[in-house]
């Protein structure tokens, strides 16, 4: 997947699995966790995504809004950690 | 080995009960706690007690003195377990404040921790590292308030021994703690227990849950709350039974490491919210559920918010290894100390059907046969909450106090020797919950064979995940956002039935049609109350004037608004 691609994958899957509003426009900085669009519940799917998707598997630790909280923040995390 | 039941002798206080495991079993743990990066510490009796004498100690030196508030502002962490126990050695009352998560606001956060003190009077705030000078510089003007940091009371020669240097004759009617409701603006309820009332629910509550020797307890829980408080910390450390310990924040990112600590330790009891069920059957996979075995477990016991019998079916499919049987159920509150009733230990939990027609209609729980032939929309499926625990009594209420018979909905009211004192400095809002003797809980359910079941509230409340949180709160910070006019906000819960809990829903109404502006008034609202809720909003409607549903004095009707959400949902699905 190129970063464009899997930028997309990730921006469709926080809209539509996370969220569960798939038309909602969402902006790729958009502040996910201090923002209010997803809940703490949400961090363990998205850690089984990142595994599923891009074989990548965050520490615990990494799941909070210093890594993850946007689009772009969690594309980056994926890019750095060989997704 | 045959397993010893749990018969303390008469005690004054909770530091009479643990002076007797400090001296019978000193080398037994007390705690296991296990980090974020898995790795565990093993803390003895001895130890335990001995860290907590430093507590107090530090606050002693500090110049708290007996019958002052302490506020912990403290990590999930050791250091909060043993300041809490600190405070409690020199005959303080601790409070233990949450911790600042990632949504909130932090100088709001810091705000509250202030209002709190001058409130409650506090004569010590402790605080994890990374507060404790920010803190300072805030609560500068609080002379009398001392703000200690947790380096402050690192281990020195000089420590005191528990056993020898603590003082115990703590009187029993003296308030032990105090347990604060959750609310994001204004004043917190702070429940005040007495040791006599602490000691009275640990023990009616160990004979309820046939609490032995051979017990151990895991938990997540956050301690400001009266589950993980309770059952997941005062009751394993006062009765002599290990705790198996993680945060919170540990366990929603990784939901599997509870399990393994269960497996690895042999666990017994774990109290979880029933959306933990759901999330844990929902995020673990199901060759990984296979890997651990929860043979161990007695109890898995659901409180703290509506249960579903569902939850429990996807929990035990998920986890083979579990006997199902070891699904219990309990209905608790912190003005109760804990529970009020616990169910499905000594036989599964009761599930009573009864039609949904009669339940709306005339506020009766009629049980009807299960049928195939019957829309799903005829009947109900409600989990009992089991039999009061020795010492409290429950009645169903009309509304004009009389109780009800059996089957009949009203109001729960309960009578108990493990209740609040009071609401700490709140005289008008104690005299509001407690009359004649009785606690009047706010929430609707029905008696059936003795046995307690919740069908709804009838105080405005919404519960995510366990968390409790109050519509007028969330309607003030949406109606803070510019282009949402204040006072036409309605906020309200609706089921979230994939995980269990309850979700948020704001409606406002606003004037403009600007597309852009009205993506930032969503955006606004979401980004306010995480900021100042600490939580995640489901679904923002913005909708014109007029769209809200009034009452005839003009107020916001909630529950008719969360109708014509609902209608609303379903049109729009169906265009």
């Amino acid at each position: 997947m190129n970063p464009q691609e899997a930028r997309d994958a990730i921006r469709r899957y926080v809209t539509a699995d996370l969220m569960r509003k798939p038309n909602y426009k969402l902006d790729d900085n958009a502040k996910l966790i201090s923002g209010g669009l997803i809940d703490s519940f949400s961090l363990a799917s998205l850690a089984m995504f990142l595994e599923e998707t891009f074989n990548v598997n965050p520490d615990n630790t990494d799941l909070n809004a210093e890594h993850m909280d946007s689009v772009t923040m969690i594309a980056e995390y994926v890019a750095a950690h060989g997704g | 080995m045959a397993a010893d039941p749990i018969v303390p002798p008469p005690a004054q206080s909770l530091l009479d009960r643990v002076q007797r495991h400090y001296n019978d079993q000193p080398d037994a743990a007390a705690l296991i706690f296990i980090a974020p990066d898995g790795s565990e510490q093993v803390i003895s009796t001895r130890q335990f007690f001995d860290h907590a004498a430093r507590y107090a100690n530090a606050l002693r030196s500090a110049g708290v003195a007996p019958r002052q508030v302490v506020i912990l502002v403290m990590e999930h962490n050791t250091a909060l377990l043993y300041a809490f126990w600190g405070a409690l050695m020199i005959d303080a009352i601790p409070s233990i404040f949450p911790f600042l998560s990632d949504k909130l606001d932090s100088a709001l956060y810091f705000a509250r921790v202030k209002l709190l003190v001058t409130h409650s009077g506090a004569s010590a705030v402790i605080a994890s590292e990374a507060f404790a000078a920010q803190l300072a510089v805030l609560l500068a003007d609080h002379e009398a308030v001392r703000v200690l940091s947790e380096a402050q009371l690192q281990p020195t020669d000089s420590d005191p021994h528990f056993a020898t240097d603590i003082r115990t004759d703590h009187n029993a009617d003296s308030i032990a703690f105090l347990q604060h409701s959750s609310g994001t603006t204004g004043l917190q309820k702070g429940v005040a227990l007495s040791h006599r009332a602490v000691l009275n629910q640990l023990d009616s509550y160990s004979a309820a849950i046939r609490l032995s020797s051979t017990d151990k307890i895991a938990s997540w829980l956050p301690l400001y709350h009266d589950m993980g408080l309770i059952a997941g910390f005062v009751l394993p450390i006062t009765q002599g039974v290990p705790l198996i310990l993680m945060s919170p924040f540990h366990w929603v990112r990784d939901p599997k490491s509870l399990l393994a600590a269960i497996d690895r330790h042999r666990a017994t009891l774990c109290w979880l919210p029933n959306f933990a069920y759901n999330f844990m059957a929902m995020r673990i996979s199901a060759t990984a559920a296979k890997t651990f075995d929860l043979s161990s477990m007695r109890a898995f016991v659901n409180c703290s918010e509506p249960m579903s019998a569902d939850s429990h079916r996807r929990f035990a499919a998920r986890f083979p290894t579990l006997n199902p049987a070891a699904l219990t159920t309990c209905y608790a509150m912190a003005e109760n100390t804990f529970a009020v009733t616990q169910g499905g230990i000594d036989r599964p939990v009761t599930i009573d059907v009864i039609s949904r027609p009669e339940l709306n209609d005339r506020q009766r729980a009629e049980p009807i046969a299960a049928s195939d032939s019957l829309p799903e929309t005829a009947s109900l499926e409600m989990l009992s909450c089991g039999t009061p625990i020795a010492g409290c009594t429950v009645r169903i209420v009309g509304e004009d106090g009389s109780a009800y018979p059996e089957r009949h909905i009203g109001e729960v009211a309960i009578q108990s020797n493990s209740l609040l004192s009071g609401y700490y400095r709140r005289d008008d809002l104690s005299a509001q919950a407690i009359r004649d003797g009785w606690y009047f809980t706010g929430d609707l359910g029905y008696l059936a064979n003795g046995e307690l079941f919740i069908t709804g509230r009838k105080k405005d409340l919404i519960i995510v995940g366990g968390k409790n949180l109050y519509p007028h709160d969330l309607e003030a910070i949406a109606g803070g956002v510019a282009g949402v006019h204040g006072g036409r906000v309605v906020a309200f819960g609706v089921p979230d039935e994939r995980l269990g809990t309850e979700e948020i829903v704001i409606v406002c109404e606003v004037d403009s049609d600007n597309p852009d502006e009205r993506a930032m008034i969503e955006q606004q609202i979401r980004a306010r109350v995480a900021q100042q809720a600490d939580s995640s909003v489901r679904d923002v409607l913005l909708v014109g004037a007029r769209w809200l549903i009034k009452t005839s004095s003009g107020k916001l009707a909630r529950a008719a608004n969360r109708e014509k959400y609902l209608r609303h949902l379903i049109t729009e699905s169906m265009s």
